[in-house]
């Protein structure tokens, strides 16, 4: 039986549980036969007791996602940092969070809830995001709305530096907005941000830190080039310490 | 791009080809070293990677360089620290090359080894009176508020003086200026070390001289130090709006260059919302221009004592490709000070064993690949042998730069071993060999969970004290709890 846990971090979080061929959501309560609430009731029973390491680990580093990328304060930085530790030391969890995603579409839904459909409920959660490595492989993520592009490309093994964990204190984490009509649509970025990315290795038009870039709707589809290091890095003049 | 793609690929091949585990030996744990090793881990499945320090302590200049207030920057350790735990890497502090062991030694013992122990020395003047007391190097003088132990001793005289000059306008120049000028309650609550706050809480000094040679279209700091010492509270900056004075080949620099651009901004900025007659006991920092130190004057009363600097008035000269230089006018001007710290660029310093450019400061290589001599000729190669970080580069760049450096060193290595495994390459003895050569000479190498120890010791001693850490800077200290 497929059991499936999927976290939407947005301003609250939202569980909802897809048990085939039953689909519920918890604020709804339509239809529901005494028989089919048992069933949910006891589903919710099986789901709980055989949840996974990597469901709490989606679930608390998830839930986090929302940090405030432009205070200078550290302490908000360590369960980030926890996050991290976990992630590094279990890639098999990240692995079962792809797969539950995979397997997602596989299930019915029949919530109630503000929109009709799947799609148009994951539009309002989630945009879709494509990283461009420096080799040209392209990896399409989904993001949560308010997740920054740092902790999304974490989350997805995406091979972006984050020296500095979100601080503004670094450059690693710089992205190439490949399409100049999605790079308007960002907010322009700060003194602070731009002061980093003063630094940043083959910084070009369109260049923005993926640590101040922060899922919303209208960025739905934008994609990122991760930047390949300048051969000339030690005498292109931007190096100082 | 060719070149990652080539990497990968290389790397696989080598991975099923060999039979025993590849031996790497990482000389450094600062930033060069540590991404090196994860580059390397990630690279070869097979590679088991030691890293060295002559430290107890890990994290070469994150710990020793980066200024106490700037704690942001430091969390690049949780990366390093993830590294150094991953079960085929071992951190060995407390082994110093040169002594502990030898250049050769580590050749036979390693397949591959990485020099990346920076640069520890300091670019001189060469200019008169520059052994007089007061005068510092910047790295001494950061070392020693940072707690390195090589500089718990320096003993700076804080109190004899309102005014200090500091040569030099890059970074560590203001992170310099910014420690001296900062009120000292601002820093007791950083990880600065217990005997520099002491000393800091009764300096007398009051005002702070930055001069650099050039004009402020060449100040070698960036925009993000820049704006935090200017906006430092009850700090009277004062800047001569003449320096700010434009030439046509000025503006060039600028329009090509973006953080020259803003650096510039910054300090017109600066010049035009013009100090206000300061009042008493106000703190000072001046930017001084067009200034190149010609000798260093005694004092009177304190024979032995610096008491100023002399300077020449210098003018931009073309020297061809686009480059100019200040040059001297012939004109001269003194500052009188009690202290000098000259911020002039570092310099590393060679080993047994080790081909080293002594005009450039750094060991010859071709991407990473040690050559045999300074001539150049790429086809002289010291095999198993690479560089990276400042050893490679000099001293320039930002703890990120060693992140591109050390993936150019790994494509290298990699290439490198792909060649080798078409011969039949030989096991070599690796982390065994190192710990029984070790031991035969009594070496008390401290391990990254005997590092945590010293960690836990600083962390709980700073909550005492409302910081984030209490350093230890002594070398007993550090080794008496390392062996807890």
């Amino acid at each position: 039986m497929f059991q499936e846990i999927q976290a939407i971090p947005s301003t609250r979080t939202r569980i909802q549980i897809s048990t085939p061929p039953l689909s519920v959501s918890v604020t709804t309560r339509d239809n529901l036969t005494e028989l089919g609430a048992a069933f949910f009731f006891s589903s919710v029973i099986m789901l709980v007791s055989k949840v996974s390491r990597a469901g709490i680990l989606m679930l608390r580093g998830l839930s986090r996602g929302k940090l405030t990328p432009i205070t200078r304060a550290g302490y908000i930085q360590r369960p980030y940092s926890q996050y991290l530790q976990l992630l590094f030391e279990r890639q098999t969890e990240t692995k079962v969070f792809q797969g539950s995603i995979f397997l997602k579409h596989h299930n019915f839904s029949t919530t109630t809830t503000a929109n009709a459909s799947e799609e148009g409920s994951e539009k309002e959660e989630t945009i879709s995001v494509t990283f461009v490595d420096k080799d040209g492989e392209e990896q399409h993520i989904k993001v949560p709305i308010g997740m920054s592009m740092l902790e999304a490309a974490h989350e997805n093994d995406i091979e972006l530096e984050g020296a500095c964990e979100g601080s503004l204190a670094c450059s690693t984490c710089h992205v190439i907005v490949m399409d100049m009509e999605y790079y308007n649509k960002l907010e322009d970025p700060a003194d602070e941000e731009n002061d980093m990315l003063d630094l940043a290795f083959g910084l070009t038009e369109t260049s923005r830190l993926g640590c101040q870039v922060i899922a919303k709707p209208e960025l739905d589809g934008i994609r990122l080039a991760i930047p390949a290091a300048t051969r000339n890095f030690a005498v292109d003049g931007s190096c100082n310490y | 791009m060719a070149i990652f793609q080539a990497r990968t690929w290389l790397c696989r091949s080598f991975s099923t080809l060999s039979s025993h585990p590849l031996h790497v030996c990482v000389v450094g744990s600062g930033p060069a070293g540590f991404y090196t090793a994860e580059k390397m881990l990630k690279a070869h499945q097979e590679a088991e990677v030691d890293i060295i320090d002559r430290l107890p302590t890990p994290f070469g200049l994150v710990r020793s360089g980066v200024a106490p207030d700037h704690p942001e920057t430091k969390i690049v350790i949780n990366q390093f620290s993830r590294v150094a735990r991953h079960d085929r890497c071992s951190f060995f502090g407390n082994v110093t090359l040169g002594s502990s062991v030898s250049l050769l030694e580590l050749r036979e013992l390693y397949h591959v080894v990485v020099l990346a122990y920076g640069a520890e020395s300091d670019r001189e003047l060469g200019i008169p009176g520059e052994d007089l007391v007061g005068i510092h190097s910047a790295r001494e003088f950061v070392w020693w508020y940072n707690g390195h132990p090589d500089c718990k001793n320096l003993d700076p005289d804080l109190k004899n003086t309102d005014t200090a000059v500091i040569l030099g306008q890059g970074n560590v120049a203001l992170d310099i200026a910014r420690i001296l000028l900062r009120p000292a309650t601002e820093l007791a609550t950083t990880d600065i070390a217990s005997h520099a706050l002491a000393a800091l809480e009764e300096s007398s000094i009051r005002k702070v001289y930055l001069v650099g040679r050039r004009g402020p279209v060449q100040a070698a700091c960036t925009a993000k130090e820049l704006r935090e010492v200017l906006g430092i509270k009850d700090l009277c900056i004062h800047l001569q709006e003449a320096d700010l004075l434009k030439t046509p080949k000025d503006e060039e620099e600028i329009k090509n260059n973006r953080i020259q651009r803003r650096v510039y901004e910054l300090l017109s900025k600066a010049a035009t919302t013009g100090p206000s007659h300061p009042r008493s006991g106000q703190r000072e920092l001046h930017f001084v221009f067009f200034r190149k130190p010609d000798r260093f004057l005694e004092s009177d009363e304190k024979r032995g004592h610096v008491s100023g600097v002399h300077f020449e008035k210098t003018v931009l000269k073309d020297v061809g490709d686009g480059k100019r230089i200040a040059v001297g006018t012939g004109k001269f001007e003194d500052l009188e000070c009690g202290m000098v710290l000259k911020s002039i660029g570092y310099k590393s310093v060679p080993v047994d064993g080790l081909p080293f450019d002594h005009q450039k400061g750094v060991v010859p290589n071709i991407r990473g690949r040690v050559l045999h001599d300074t001539s150049g000729d790429p086809t002289l190669l010291e095999e198993g042998l690479y560089v990276c970080g400042w050893l490679k580069r000099g001293p320039t760049g930002i703890i990120a730069t060693n992140l591109y450096c050390a993936e150019e060193t790994v494509v290298s290595i990699s290439e490198d071993l792909n060649l080798l495994a078409s011969k039949a390459s030989l096991p070599k003895p690796g982390r065994e060999g190192l710990l029984h050569l070790l031991d035969n000479r009594n070496v008390k190498f401290v391990q990254f969970s005997a590092w945590e120890k010293i960690d836990s010791t600083e962390t709980m001693l700073g909550s005492l004290k409302n910081k984030p850490r209490d350093k230890l800077t002594t070398w007993e200290e550090l080794l008496k709890v390392a062996r807890e």
